[in-house]
Formats: C-alpha cells, sequence, structure tokens
C-alpha cells in the first residue's frame, strides 16, 4: 500500500487507525450501490421531469410527462389489469400456503419429501414454467388441460384467448410458480411454535380445529401479515409470466404496469414518461405498505 | 496456542454447538400422539396420502411432462400430450438441443453470468457487512441507512433509470449494453444480501477481533482467517440465493444482452419458442432445468432452511 501522505496529524492517524481499511472494504458496497442503486432511483427522480433522447440535452418539462401518463388510456387499462391479477393472485396464493403448511407440518417421516414437492416449482426457471403453462393452455380439444377437462365433461376453455379467461390462465401459472416459497417461510414459522402451546390447549379440551384456530394462526400472525404485504407488493409488479405467456394480449387485457413501462422505455423511447409511470408505481406501493402496516400494527403484536 | 487462537476454537465450537441445540424436529405440534393413534388414525391416513398424490402430481407432474415432452415428437407433444410416447422414445431432441437450437451455447451463457454474478455479489456482501458489523468506521450508521434503504425500493421502479445507468455508466461512460458486465454487476447491489452476511458477522463474539488485533492482526487479516472461515454457513446461504436468482432471473438480461450470441437461458427459450420446432424447445426447456433441480435434490435441505428463515428475517 502507498506510504500514507506525509503532512497533518489526522490523517496520519485516520490511516494507521484503520480508517483506510474501513473505507477500502466499504468501497465495493459503495461503488456497487452508488452506480447501481442510489444513482438509479436518483436519477429516476430527475428523468420524470425532464424530456430526453439521449441525443440532445434533456429539457426540463415540469409535470407534464406526468400528464403524458394520464392522458394515456392503456395506463388506465394496465391499472385495472395489474389490480385483477393482484386481487386473483392473492386470493389463492396467500390461504393456499397457509394451508398446505398446517398440513405438512402434521406429517412425520414424509415431510421433507412434501416440503420438496411444494418448493420444486419455485426452482424450475419463471420462463420455463409459463412456456410449460403455455402448452398447457392449448386451446384446441387436443391441448392437455382440456383433455383432462373433457374427461369429466367440460371444455374446451379457449384459455389464452379470451377477455375472461386470460387472466385467470396467468394466475393459475403463478400461483404454481410460487406457492412453494410462501409454503417452506410457513413451514419454518410454525416449527417455531412452542409445543407447550397445544399440550396446553388439548389438555383445555380443545379440539383440533380449535387448536389451529386458537394457537397456529395466532402465532404465525406477524409471518402472515408480512407475506400479504410482500404478495401483494410482488404482484403489482408482474411482468414475466404476461410478457412471455401473451405479450399483453388478446387486446391488451393483460397488459400490465409494468410491461407499460417496458414499452415506453423500449419501444417507444419516451424514458421521461416511463420514469414517470415508475414513480407513481412507487407512490402507490410505498402507500399501501403504509397503511397496511398502520392498519395491522396492533394484530401484529399478537394481542 | 495463542489467545486469538483459542478464543477462535471455542467460538467455532459454540457455534457448531448451538446449532446442534436447534431443535430439528419437535415431537408434538397441532395433533399429538392421542391423535395420532386414536380413532381418527385411519381419516389421518388416508388424508395424508392424499396430500402427497396431490401434490405429486401439481408439483412434479408438468416436469415429468416436460421430460416427457423433451423426448416426444413435436406431433405427439401436440395431438397427444397425455400420450405416452406413441412414436417411441426420440433421444435424439437431447441431442439436437445442442446442435440445432445452440443449445450449449445458452448454458455456457447462464452459467458465465451466473458465476460471475456470484463473485461480484459475494465480493460485495462479505467486504461491506464486514465494515459495516466489525470495522464500523464513523459513516457506517449513515451508509448502513443508505444501504437498507434500498430494500423498500422496488427494484422495478428504477428499471428505466438503470437501463441508462448501463447505457452510459455515470463519470465512466462507458456503455456496458451485450457485455456480461451489465449483468453481473447491478445484482451485487443487494442490500438483502447485505443484511444476511452482516446479521451473520454481527452475531461473532468481539473479543476475537480483539486478540487478533493484539496478536499484530490487520483488518485484512482478520477478514480472511477469521470472519470468512467462521461465516461459511450464511456464505453458503448467500451463494445459493444468488446463484439460484441468477438462473431465474429474465428481464433483466433480455435488455441488457440484446445480442443473441450472449444470452442466457432464460432470455433464449422464449426467443426460440416463436421459430424452433416444438419437440427442440422442449428438449431445451427440460435440460435448462436439470442443472437447477438437481443443485436442489442436493442441497435440498439448505435451501429450504435457508428459504425458511429468509421468512423470519422478514417477519
Amino acid at each position: 500500500m502507498a506510504p500514507a501522505p506525509r503532512a497533518t496529524g489526522p490523517l496520519r492517524r485516520w490511516f494507521t487507525g484503520g480508517g483506510a481499511a474501513a473505507l477500502a472494504f466499504s468501497l465495493p458496497m459503495i461503488l456497487a450501490f452508488g452506480f447501481f442503486s442510489w444513482w438509479p432511483i436518483l436519477n429516476s427522480l430527475i428523468l420524470s421531469f425532464q424530456q430526453t433522447n439521449l441525443v440532445d440535452p434533456a429539457v426540463w418539462v415540469g409535470l407534464s410527462n406526468f400528464a403524458a401518463v394520464f392522458a394515456d388510456p392503456l395506463v388506465a387499462k394496465a391499472a385495472m389489469n395489474t389490480l385483477w391479477f393482484t386481487v386473483l393472485s392473492v386470493a389463492v396464493g396467500f390461504p393456499l400456503p397457509i394451508l398446505l403448511a398446517v398440513a405438512i407440518g402434521e406429517l412425520r417421516r414424509t415431510r421433507s419429501i412434501a416440503s420438496g414437492f411444494a418448493y420444486l416449482p419455485v426452482i424450475i426457471p419463471p420462463v420455463v414454467s409459463v412456456l410449460i403453462f403455455k402448452q398447457f393452455y392449448d386451446p384446441s380439444s387436443t391441448g392437455l388441460l382440456n383433455t383432462l377437462l373433457a374427461g369429466v365433461g367440460l371444455g374446451p376453455v379457449p384459455w389464452l384467448q379470451t377477455a375472461a379467461t386470460v387472466m385467470p390462465s396467468i394466475v393459475i401459472q403463478a400461483t404454481w410458480a410460487g406457492f412453494g416459497a410462501a409454503t417452506i417461510i410457513y413451514i419454518a414459522a410454525l416449527a417455531a411454535v412452542s409445543p407447550e402451546l397445544y399440550e396446553a390447549a388439548e389438555l383445555d379440551g380443545a379440539s383440533i380445529r380449535s387448536r389451529i384456530w386458537h394457537v397456529t394462526l395466532p402465532q404465525m400472525r406477524s409471518v402472515m401479515l408480512i407475506m400479504l404485504l410482500l404478495q401483494i407488493i410482488g404482484a403489482f409488479q408482474v411482468f414475466t409470466e404476461p410478457f412471455v405467456m401473451t405479450r399483453g394480449g388478446p387486446e391488451n387485457n393483460t397488459l400490465t404496469i409494468l410491461m407499460l413501462i417496458y414499452n415506453y422505455t423500449f419501444i417507444s423511447g419516451d424514458y421521461g414518461r416511463a420514469a414517470a409511470l415508475s414513480l407513481i408505481l412507487a407512490a402507490i406501493l410505498a402507500l399501501v405498505s403504509l397503511l397496511y402496516l398502520r392498519a395491522t400494527r396492533g394484530w401484529s403484536q399478537g394481542k | 496456542m495463542t489467545s486469538t487462537e483459542r478464543l477462535y476454537t471455542r467460538a467455532i465450537s459454540t457455534r457448531r454447538e448451538s446449532r446442534k441445540e436447534k431443535p430439528e424436529d419437535t415431537d408434538r405440534s397441532i395433533l399429538s400422539i392421542h391423535d395420532r393413534s386414536g380413532r381418527l388414525r385411519g381419516m389421518l391416513l388416508a388424508l395424508k396420502i392424499v396430500l402427497l398424490v396431490a401434490l405429486g402430481v401439481i408439483s412434479v407432474g408438468p416436469v415429468l411432462w416436460l421430460f416427457k415432452s423433451a423426448t416426444s415428437t413435436s406431433q405427439d407433444i401436440l395431438r397427444e400430450p397425455l400420450g405416452l410416447w406413441p412414436s417411441g422414445i426420440q433421444w435424439d431432441n437431447l441431442v439436437q438441443a445442442f446442435t440445432t437450437i445452440e443449445f450449449g451455447k445458452y448454458l455456457t451463457n447462464t452459467l458465465i453470468i451466473a458465476m460471475g454474478t456470484w463473485a461480484f455479489g459475494l465480493l460485495v456482501a462479505t467486504t461491506g457487512a464486514y465494515a459495516l458489523a466489525v470495522l464500523r468506521p464513523k459513516y457506517a450508521k449513515v451508509l448502513e441507512f443508505a444501504v437498507l434503504a434500498t430494500l423498500f425500493v422496488p427494484g422495478v421502479v428504477t428499471l428505466t433509470a438503470l437501463f441508462l445507468t448501463v447505457l452510459d455508466v455515470p463519470l465512466l461512460h462507458i456503455n456496458l449494453i451485450n457485455t456480461f458486465w451489465a449483468a453481473w454487476l447491478p445484482a451485487s447491489a443487494s442490500a438483502f444480501n447485505v443484511l444476511l452476511m452482516k446479521t451473520s458477522f454481527d452475531s461473532i463474539p468481539r473479543e476475537l477481533f480483539e486478540a487478533a488485533r493484539i496478536d499484530g492482526a490487520g483488518a485484512t487479516r482478520i477478514f480472511l482467517t477469521i470472519v470468512l472461515p467462521l461465516s461459511r454457513p450464511i456464505i453458503g446461504v448467500v451463494s445459493l440465493l444468488i446463484i439460484i436468482a441468477s438462473w431465474k432471473d429474465f428481464i433483466w438480461p433480455m435488455l441488457v444482452l440484446p445480442n443473441a450470441a450472449l444470452q442466457p437461458l432464460s432470455v433464449a427459450l422464449p426467443r426460440l419458442a416463436k421459430t424452433a420446432e416444438l419437440s427442440l424447445l422442449m428438449a431445451g426447456m427440460f435440460l435448462s432445468v436439470v442443472i437447477p433441480v438437481a443443485l436442489f435434490l442436493i442441497f435440498q435441505k439448505q435451501i429450504l432452511r435457508s428459504s425458511g428463515s429468509m421468512g423470519a428475517l422478514k417477519g
């Protein structure tokens, strides 16, 4: 290492006292976050008030990017689609892992097999899982799911072809890909519940159902509340599934907010408008989190 | 034995013990032995079988179907998706995936991206956590706050700005598009990995560092000979998290690697889905899940434990 600059006392003391070493060890983190986290966050703010095409100098345009976002009829469509996806995916994807974890938690010798089964879809790259399901959703009567439905006298269903069926189809795939991760977290939370609580409940004559209702669920409450919030935030940012499955179709019925940001950036090259829409999405997510955490503060303490 | 070594061995053994003491499997949960042996026994057994079979069909079924399709003709996949190889097993598909759709090239790219992301991710997480947890310079609190604050900014929100950063890196004015650097570097700014690492470093007894310092060890020596060896479990966990996330990533590599020759499997497969023969696409998809599934089978316990504890950390 280069000798400390001969000069002032404080600098030398800083160097020999470990200040240089601390800075050297902090540097990779400062550079990584500076370039790829802090600056992009700041630049998002700047971009949203600018008009830029990367060639000419950027022009400050005030709130006109935000005005352009609200004037775009596709924004309302994308917002409704994203909301619909969130409602559907949370309605299925929130309770399912809880029920599954409670059931798997009762297994003894087969518990690790069941956990492994549940987690396997999480390991499959999302793109592959979407392409598999795209094949399952073949609308013809020889499609895999339609063959299964025909076995019970239903169908054929035009899975990805109509406005009514396309979002539920995407939600089914997204739930398949994601339920395992949440299930494993709940299984870990269940394992932390003290056995004495069940012991006591049983001595008091509590049935299995009331043990689940009065012991298991309250003990998992804080994990459940956080998971619900994370699932909502995740669902708001859905991109890969509709992008690979339908490209937003049919007739923009699976166009999501994030896909619109993608279109603004990479198809129209309108970075200002993309940044404005990103900020609006961030603000909505922050607001949802804030309201949610405030509303549930009392419950999560387990009172 | 110097005082450092003594402390060091003690720290390792207490860590081992504390891991052993953790109850692996508590004997009772909602159901008691009483329930299990009582009149509910038959019904519980039936429920268990239904649960395992349903989970197996739903989770493993599509993966097995992918294997079947990877070794079927395109005709069979379309006409009889549930038939078991009506035209015989086409092992040749798996070979042709390497020649016709250049599976090997995309697999190599995937591996290069995963390894580079892993190396830079670990570098940033370990050195950064060491600075925050052990060296603690005066600005550590500010730095820690700035890093943790990014946890609350959803990644996709900065997608456009991050893309522009990579297109023209500030100060340096380099364009990273169509280079692996664009895939490696941004992923290393993960506050979550720094946080996981820091939590683990925080639990190393501080007397160990004091003793090492008295023995004349500098910051680098303490990092390499004490902190890293004592943190092998968490380094393993973070490594798995980084590699799995990199393998699964789609949107970012798609944006920064428009050159098909550099794309990983996750980006190449949807592109090939439009043009390639269906049977070969299925073969490529199957081959692309072999490595992650094999890793999962080998490290199942570690992966499940770390995914579970992530919830505890979030909660």
